[in-house]
């Protein structure tokens, strides 16, 4: 017979502490984002992208690069990409007028180098287009944090709303801080991976609100701070397994899927880390600065009898 | 919440058998049977292919219209006794001057719903053209509804053409569809190199023949280059005759010359123009010119009446078949621009099945492990459970015959992540109630009922997230959107009805036993 030990730990120890921690990484990633800037992908900032797999793998990047400067395409970065005769070009340039622009790249680049170079993928978006890519990716972040306001408000009282979407923010800016400090690329699936950060965050909230929001009425004279380390111990198992299970998915994503799915599922990683970290740190003791308590819930419950 | 009765369980198993069902179709290879013949999409991004979204050009065909407009409103003005100074087209809008009496007869004119100077719409309530008058100055433009037709029109029109060409072409299960109001979005799954088919669609493929002039006539005449770029000649502004009139055109080889031509035919009216042009004109030279660039400019040597002729140039067996095409499709009504493409090629593709594939069975292994060390028997229940949900997700998806990208199989392994957490809550739950009762099955009873609000709490939020996703994102990431939002419908259905049908089974065998979760 295996007795579990009861889990007793004091996470309102850590708050302080860690609130200021919290807070520091968001102004630090603020600064990172206003001084650096993002580093946007072809898809918000229009150009040229271009998966190179050369045949002859003498070809070093150094000459890949020096040939493409011969060109005159403007920006060209060129960087490895996946396996070792893989290589990944960004160009600043898209050109919508001349419909030989990849062909003429192409032929120069196999003449230039004697060698057969394969395009594995290539992808072309005009300024037009980013720049919509750009407005539908913004006004997506900005509706899913909305929708998400709007559940947790007619779900919880206004101070548990307060919380989770202070920790929402936090995930979000964080995640793109850390996007902005290592300047990897935002791309589409960058964004899809943020939507389902802001998803995968509410949702570990939310179950621990909704215990805090349980032992609130089960216990009637203890304080909202050990309600808090009561209710975090008590679905602590289950926070714990299921970031388990879905890191467990995200890195296998991560190591097999490929270099395409990389950015995407480092995203994912990162915010489903300090998603879980910011329902325990973040999200519950807003409820003890708000002064939650027993008669948070119970004034809203007279508010709904009395309609 | 432990008890299902006998029609409930009968539907639970039904649900499941039958979606079950269409999760292995995908590996059956029959397709002539309505059912067996359905089948995951494999995306773009996974089968290799070209995704092109052109933008229609209405500039000059607005300039065009104007032009026309411009024609009819000099007859007009004539008819009506209206004097006028100044008639041009400048910046998209019609301008002349005349006296403040006789810009109240133009209006009154102007908007006489029954003239076909300027059609009334009543679907719109609104006319084709607006009209500004300052002081003498009247500016007549076309109005938000006015332009909205005409972009309309000549996306249908651009339609129709790019459906021809692309079909000529003859590549396999290609998509063309209208986006918006000027936009057309190409899928050609299974196309390596979409250049040719760029080419083809990059020409307006706007042929005419022109009288090259003589050396010294410049009135109605005009400059134009070669298809090398680098010889010019003069030729006639006049059109003699264009491509409207062709009603075929094949590429042949000349065995006299030896060099590859294009033959062509005319309609009746063609043929009777390019008739009285050649028996007038015999012995000039004749340009034929497509898109301002002249192929050739042959010399008329006796008159053309039979109607048939045929185009030479520097011509390769290629470029001779493209320009028969290009003829026989028809010319577009405004250029095309390429905004955006997107390429992958096939051998990319494989190696993204492959990658997903390998990630997707790992992630699958790796989470059931985990779930077997921490559960042990109910371990199994949440595996069973998870496993039903994949393929469940998989037939839904069949029968839904949606599009699987790779940020799709991505979304389908996080929900093999993610879909735990709802056995997780309910297991977690089971086992604080089990310190408070004694009983096994009451224990298990409210485990479930608790952990309820939790669950559907946890889920709606990714939820919202995944619609979002859908309505505003595009391609790929519209394939990992759908995933995410079917795979949590699913994970609430295992999760509720067939691993709670589970646990009800264990509970009852072992409800006076010791259980240990």
């Amino acid at each position: 017979m295996i007795f579990k030990i009861k889990k007793d730990i004091k996470f309102s120890n850590f708050y302080k502490k860690l609130n200021i921690f919290s807070f520091l990484l968001i102004i630090f990633s603020i600064i990172i984002l206003s001084y650096k800037g993002l580093n946007l992908g072809v898809d918000f900032k229009g150009g040229t992208l271009i998966e190179i797999r050369s045949e002859n793998p003498e070809i070093s990047i150094g000459e890949l690069r020096q040939s493409f400067l011969k060109m005159n395409l403007g920006d060209v970065t060129v960087k490895r990409f996946g396996k070792a005769n893989d290589y990944l070009v960004k160009i600043e340039l898209s050109n919508s007028k001349d419909e030989n622009f990849i062909k003429s790249i192409n032929d120069k680049l196999s003449s230039d180098l004697g060698s057969e170079i394969n395009f594995r993928r290539v992808e072309n978006v005009g300024p037009k287009v980013s720049n919509e890519l750009l407005k539908a990716g913004l006004l997506a972040i900005s509706l899913s944090l909305a929708a998400m306001l709007f559940y947790i408000w007619i779900r919880f009282e206004w101070q548990f709303s307060l919380g989770a979407i202070i920790a929402l923010l936090h995930d979000v800016i964080i995640t793109i801080g850390i996007f902005s400090f290592l300047s990897y690329e935002i791309n589409l699936s960058i964004v899809a991976a943020v939507l389902t950060i802001v998803g995968y965050s509410m949702n570990d909230t939310v179950v621990i609100f909704d215990r805090i929001r349980e032992n609130l009425k089960k216990y009637s004279n203890i304080s909202i701070t050990d309600i808090s380390n009561i209710s975090t111990n008590e679905t602590l198992s289950r926070t714990l397994i299921t970031s388990t299970t879905t890191l467990l998915a995200l890195f296998s994503i991560y190591i097999f899927g490929g270099a395409i799915l990389k950015g995407f599922s480092f995203a994912m990683i990162v915010g489903v880390i300090i998603g879980t970290y910011s329902s325990i740190f973040v999200a519950a003791p807003i409820l003890k600065y708000t002064n939650v308590s027993q008669k948070t819930i119970l004034k809203d419950e007279d508010n709904k009898e009395k309609y | 919440m432990l008890y299902f009765s006998k029609f409930k369980l009968i539907t639970i198993y039904l649900i499941i058998i039958i979606i079950s069902l269409f999760f292995f179709t995908n590996f059956i290879d029959k397709n002539n049977n309505f059912f067996l013949s359905k089948k995951v999409n494999l995306g773009l991004d996974l089968q290799g292919g070209s995704y092109l979204l052109l933008e229609v050009d209405s500039a000059p065909v607005i300039k065009q219209n104007l032009q026309n407009k411009l024609i009819s409103l000099r007859k007009i003005l004539k008819e009506n006794n209206i004097k006028y100074l100044d008639l041009k087209i400048k910046n998209q809008s019609i301008t002349f001057a005349t006296s403040e009496n006789e810009i109240e007869i133009f209006k009154n004119f102007f908007y006489d719903k029954d003239d076909l100077f300027n059609p009334y719409y009543a679907q719109y309530k609104s006319h084709e053209m607006d009209l500004i008058v300052d002081k003498n100055i009247v500016n007549i433009t076309y109005s938000k509804y006015g332009l909205i037709e005409i972009k309309n029109n000549s996306l249908d029109h651009s339609l129709e053409i790019v459906r021809r060409r692309i079909d000529e072409v003859g590549t396999k299960d290609p998509t063309i569809i209208k986006r918006g109001i000027d936009r057309i979005l190409i899928e050609l799954p299974g196309l390596d190199d979409p250049n040719r088919i760029k080419n083809l669609l990059g020409k307006t493929a706007h042929l005419t023949f022109r009288l090259v002039s003589d050396g010294d006539e410049n009135f109605g005449s005009e400059l134009l280059y070669f298809e090398d770029g680098e010889n010019q000649l003069k030729v006639n502004k006049r059109v003699i005759m264009s491509g409207d009139n062709l009603v075929n055109a094949q590429p042949s080889y000349d065995n006299i010359n030896s060099q590859t031509i294009v033959n062509f035919t005319l309609d009746r009216t063609g043929a009777k123009k390019f008739g009285r042009a050649t028996s007038k004109h015999t012995g000039k030279r004749l340009a034929i010119i497509l898109d301002n660039k002249i192929i050739s400019a042959p010399q008329i040597r006796e008159p053309i009446l039979s109607g048939s002729g045929q185009i030479s140039g520097n011509f390769t067996f290629q470029s001779a078949t493209d320009l028969a095409l290009l003829l026989r499709s028809g010319s577009l009504p405004a250029p095309l621009n390429i905004i955006e493409e997107r390429t992958v090629g096939p051998d990319l593709g494989e190696d993204s099945i492959k990658a997903g594939s390998i990630s997707l069975a790992l992630g699958f292994l790796f989470v059931i492990l985990y779930m077997f060390l921490k559960y042990k028997f109910l371990g199994f229940i949440a595996n069973a459970s998870l496993l039903i949900n994949l393929i469940l997700l998989i037939g839904i998806l069949t029968i839904l015959e949606a599009t699987l990208t790779l940020p799709g199989i991505a979304g389908i392994i996080l929900t093999v992540g993610m879909a735990v957490d709802a056995n997780v809550l309910i297991f977690e739950r089971i086992r604080e109630e089990m310190t408070n009762v004694k009983s096994n099955i009451y224990a298990f009873d409210i485990g479930y009922k608790k952990a309820q609000t939790a669950i559907l709490d946890a889920n709606i939020t990714t939820l919202i997230s995944a619609l979002i996703l859908f309505f505003l994102g595009s391609g790929p990431v519209k394939g990992f959107a759908v995933t995410l939002g079917v795979g949590i419908i699913t994970t609430l259905f295992t999760a509720y009805y067939f691993a709670r049908h589970l646990s009800s089974i264990y509970v009852m065998r072992n409800k006076d036993k010791k259980i240990t979760i």
